[in-house]
C-alpha cells in the first residue's frame, strides 16, 4: 500500500468529472473519449471542430503539466507486439461498446444509464481478469 | 466560436485530471486492476470523486431547455443492453488488463511516453478504424 494516492485520486478525479459536467452544461455532449475520438474517423457534418479542440486539450493539458509543473510519471512495461493487440482491443471495444471509462465509467453512471452501470462492471471484470491471468498465472 | 472554447476547456480539464490522478500511468492502472497481488486501490477514488460532480453537471442541466453553446443536449438515446454492449465491455477491458491504457490516457500521453506510447495510440485508431469498417456487417443495435 505504500503507492496509495487517494487524495490526489480523488483531485484528478474530480477534475474529470467536471470536465463531464463543462462538455455537457455548454455543449451537450458526453465527455467520452472514444465516442469523442471515434465520431472523427468518419465525421458528419459540423462535428469535426469541438471533437479536434477536445482532444487538442486532451492532449495539450499534460504538455503544459510537464511544462510547468514536472513531467508526469508514465511507466510502459508492455512489449510492443503487447501494446499493439491491447491498443487494438481497446479501439475496436470500445466502439462496439458504445464508450470506455469516462463514457460509461463516468458520465454514464452519472447519468444513472443501465447500458453503464453493466458495460463498467463488465469492462472491470475482464481487465482484473486479464491482469490475474497475465500476472499470476502465465509466469508473470 | 463558444462550443470551440467549451470543447477545449473540457479536453485540458480532463487532460489535468489524469495527470494528476496518475490515471495517465499504466503502471499504476494495472497496480489497480491487480485485486490478487500488491493492491493500490488508489484508482477507485478517480470514479468516486468523478461520479457524483458529473452528476451535478447533468442534475444543473435537468432545468435548462439546451445547453449554453449549443442548439440541444445530444446524449446517448440506446436503452437496450445487447450483444454489442456486452461484446464491446469485454473485448475493451480485456485490452485495458493488457497494457494499462483505455483511451484518454493512450492520447493523453503519446506525446510524453515515447514509442511504446506511439505503438499503442497507433493499435487503438486502427482497431477503432476496423470497427468503424465493419460495423454495418455486425448485428444491429437494439
Amino acid at each position: 500500500m505504500e503507492n496509495f494516492t487517494p487524495l490526489s485520486a480523488a483531485l484528478g478525479g474530480a477534475l474529470i468529472g467536471l470536465s463531464v459536467l463543462i462538455l455537457w452544461l455548454g455543449n451537450g455532449r458526453i465527455a467520452g473519449i472514444s465516442g469523442v475520438a471515434g465520431g472523427l474517423l468518419r465525421p458528419q457534418a459540423g462535428e469535426a471542430g469541438w471533437r479536434v479542440a477536445f482532444l487538442a486539450g486532451l492532449i495539450g493539458a499534460p504538455l503544459f503539466h510537464a511544462l510547468l509543473l514536472g513531467a508526469p510519471e508514465i511507466s510502459i512495461r508492455s512489449t510492443y507486439p503487447t501494446l499493439a493487440v491491447a491498443g487494438l482491443l481497446v479501439g475496436f471495444g470500445s466502439r462496439l461498446g458504445s464508450g470506455c471509462t469516462s463514457g460509461h465509467g463516468v458520465a454514464g453512471i452519472a447519468r444513472l444509464s443501465r447500458r453503464s452501470i453493466v458495460a463498467t462492471i463488465l469492462f472491470m471484470l475482464a481487465a482484473a481478469v486479464t491482469v490475474f491471468i497475465t500476472r499470476h498465472l502465465a509466469g508473470g | 466560436m463558444g462550443r470551440i472554447l467549451v470543447s477545449l476547456a473540457s479536453g485540458l480539464v480532463f487532460g489535468l485530471g489524469l495527470v494528476v490522478s496518475q490515471m495517465v500511468n499504466p503502471q499504476k492502472v494495472l497496480a489497480f486492476l491487480d485485486v490478487a497481488g500488491n493492491w493500490d486501490p488508489s484508482l477507485a477514488f478517480v470514479m468516486g470523486a468523478a461520479i457524483p460532480v458529473a452528476a451535478l453537471g447533468f442534475a444543473l442541466a435537468r432545468r435548462r431547455q439546451a445547453p449554453l453553446c449549443a442548439e440541444a443536449f445530444s446524449g446517448p438515446v440506446r436503452k437496450a443492453v445487447d450483444g454489442r454492449l456486452v461484446a464491446g465491455a469485454l473485448i475493451f477491458g480485456t485490452g485495458w488488463g493488457l497494457a494499462g491504457f483505455c483511451p484518454g490516457p493512450a492520447l493523453a500521453a503519446f506525446l510524453l511516453a515515447g514509442t511504446p506510447a506511439l505503438v499503442f495510440l497507433a493499435a487503438m485508431l486502427a482497431g477503432m478504424a476496423a470497427f468503424t469498417a465493419i460495423d454495418r456487417y455486425l448485428p444491429p443495435a437494439r
